[in-house]
């Protein structure tokens, strides 16, 4: 993607060919009394990499959680592939998806990658990929093992088909939790801080898998602290301070010539 | 005569001669599965335990898994409902309880069915022991079961939300066998409690082990051998139950690695 296209969508105009897959508009969250978000709008186009930077404490990942409905917004309007996520307040005043069918279904088309793998400790790597393909997505248990297997052979644990996560590695188990993302052949994938787990070895054979994706052209909205790998894969990147979007741009831009004060030192304490 | 003298002034022999009024052979005779002996009578009592045992457990089960799964995720109303269901049955003595919902609970069953225009119904012993039972069992296997899911790796929920499950669905596929190696210690304690608990069926006049034992003792006299047979037979289905629930276990902790290499 461009500068001008970055600007483009920046500016909310929608002159990008590409389908918009993931539009955010106005996001508000709060915990309690605590403003998380406090009126982010972002915009992931089909095959775009939107990389959110920030400190701790920002929002970003309550941001990424929001999307897919695990953090349910206080306020605001999120589609996904052009369907806009219907809301509704319960009892309590809380927003809560409206309509549980149609949350369940958005969620079967958005790869989520998580901090902490969350793989299902009761069940094997193959059995891992295929459970969401054979029991959400109805595909034929011979189909999705076939499929399986190449997923797993790709991030590169085919000899480990059958063994249980809690005996791999860390970066083993995050390339696992990729394959089980890509098995339900997502519109897009959204990884939260993928790598914060890991230990420092084991960091570069997922950002490679990760990287990959990127380079094929998936659409992914990231989560990340790896600065470098955010510059190298990005499409776009957003900072977020304090639960506003501080600024955004295209890498080259943001990381070489940012504009604002507060990324300025951010990029100064992480680099 | 001078047999019976001979044998009192050997201290041992004076014992077991004064609680066992038979020799070994007649022990034997009385132990036999074919009458005269009364072997038959205690291995009915043991399988209308087992039967027992088993439904009662079952049951405890079902109402232990939606009770947590209330109390976790239900509404203030199911929650209140709950905590009174499980603080009550467990605050009270089981033979209370079992007294309470025997004969009040058939009590009131045949005055609904007379009220309704029915006529009334003998309710049978084994139903009745399993509905009293498995209910207190249920309040048990709540709080078991919600400590089990409470144990899961909340991330492991959230990956499986993450992806689209339906609640039934994420129920069967994840929770429940995410739960399980947490649940399966105290769900075996449960068990083992089930199988002698309903020892307190026999106040209720059901015929099981323990009043099928008393019988036996009653008409021969033979109140020690009678009752040690009953005790053996409770140890053999707790043995017998161990070696079951260590496979399960085993099985259920399939995905975890040993706690010996941890230390």
């Amino acid at each position: 993607m461009s500068v001008a296209d970055a600007a483009a969508v920046q500016s909310g105009k929608a002159q990008s060919a590409a389908a918009e897959a993931i539009h955010v508009e106005n996001l508000h969250k709060k915990f309690g009394q605590l403003h998380v978000l406090k009126g982010v709008s972002l915009s992931a186009r089909d095959g775009e990499v939107i990389a959110i930077i920030g400190g701790s404490g920002s929002g970003k990942s309550t941001l990424l959680r929001c999307i897919n409905c695990l953090e349910n917004p206080t306020s605001g309007i999120i589609r996904v592939n052009g369907e806009e996520i219907k809301l509704k307040a319960d009892s309590h005043g809380h927003t809560i998806p409206a309509d549980r069918r149609q949350i369940e279904r958005i969620r079967s088309k958005l790869g989520m990658v998580f901090q902490n793998f969350n793989l299902w400790s009761h069940m094997t790597l193959i059995e891992n990929v295929i459970e969401v393909p054979v029991h959400v997505l109805s595909v034929k248990r011979d189909e999705a093992i076939a499929q399986a297997e190449k997923l797993l052979a790709r991030v590169g644990l085919a000899e480990k088909r059958d063994v249980y996560p809690a005996f791999l590695s860390g970066g083993q188990q995050q390339r696992a939790a990729i394959a089980r993302a890509l098995a339900i052949n997502p519109r897009v994938m959204l990884f939260d801080e993928p790598t914060s787990a890991l230990d420092p070895e084991l960091v570069g054979e997922v950002l490679k898998v990760i990287g990959d994706l990127a380079r094929e052209g998936r659409t992914m909205v990231l989560v990340t602290h790896e600065m470098k790998f955010a510059r190298e894969v990005a499409t776009h990147v957003v900072y977020l301070y304090n639960g506003l979007v501080e600024e955004e741009g295209a890498p080259e831009q943001l990381f070489g010539a940012p504009k604002s004060e507060r990324l300025k030192q951010f990029l100064r304490n992480v680099g | 005569m001078k047999r019976r003298t001979a044998l009192a002034s050997n201290p041992g022999a004076k014992l077991i001669d004064a609680f066992l009024p038979a020799s070994a052979a007649g022990i034997m005779e009385l132990l036999s599965p074919v009458a005269p002996g009364w072997g038959s009578t205690l291995l009915t009592g043991l399988l209308h335990s087992v039967e027992i045992a088993v439904g009662a457990t079952c049951l405890g089960l079902m109402i232990g898994t939606a009770g947590a799964f209330g109390k976790l995720y239900g509404g203030p109303v199911t929650r209140d409902l709950l905590a009174v269901y499980t603080t009550v049955v467990r605050a009270v003595p089981e033979l209370v309880l079992i007294l309470l919902l025997y004969y009040a609970g058939t009590d009131l069953i045949n005055q609904v069915l007379t009220a309704m225009g029915y006529s009334r119904v003998d309710i049978s012993g084994l139903a009745a022991g399993i509905f009293v039972l498995g209910f207190v069992q249920g309040a048990y296997s709540t709080e078991v079961i919600r400590g089990a899911i409470l144990a899961i790796p909340q991330g492991q929920i959230e990956a499986a939300r993450a992806y689209g499950m339906s609640p039934g669905l994420m129920l069967r596929r994840i929770t429940l066998p995410a739960m399980l190696p947490f649940a399966i210690p105290g769900l075996a304690n449960l068990w083992l409690i089930a199988t002698k608990d309903t020892a307190l069926l026999a106040v209720v006049g059901f015929f099981e082990l323990t009043l099928a034992t008393r019988q036996a003792a009653g008409v021969t006299k033979a109140y020690l051998l009678f009752y040690l047979a009953a005790g053996a037979l409770y140890l053999a289905l707790t043995l017998f139950s161990n070696l079951i629930i260590g496979r399960v276990e085993a099985w259920s902790r399939r995905g975890m690695p040993s706690v010996k290499e941890a230390r």
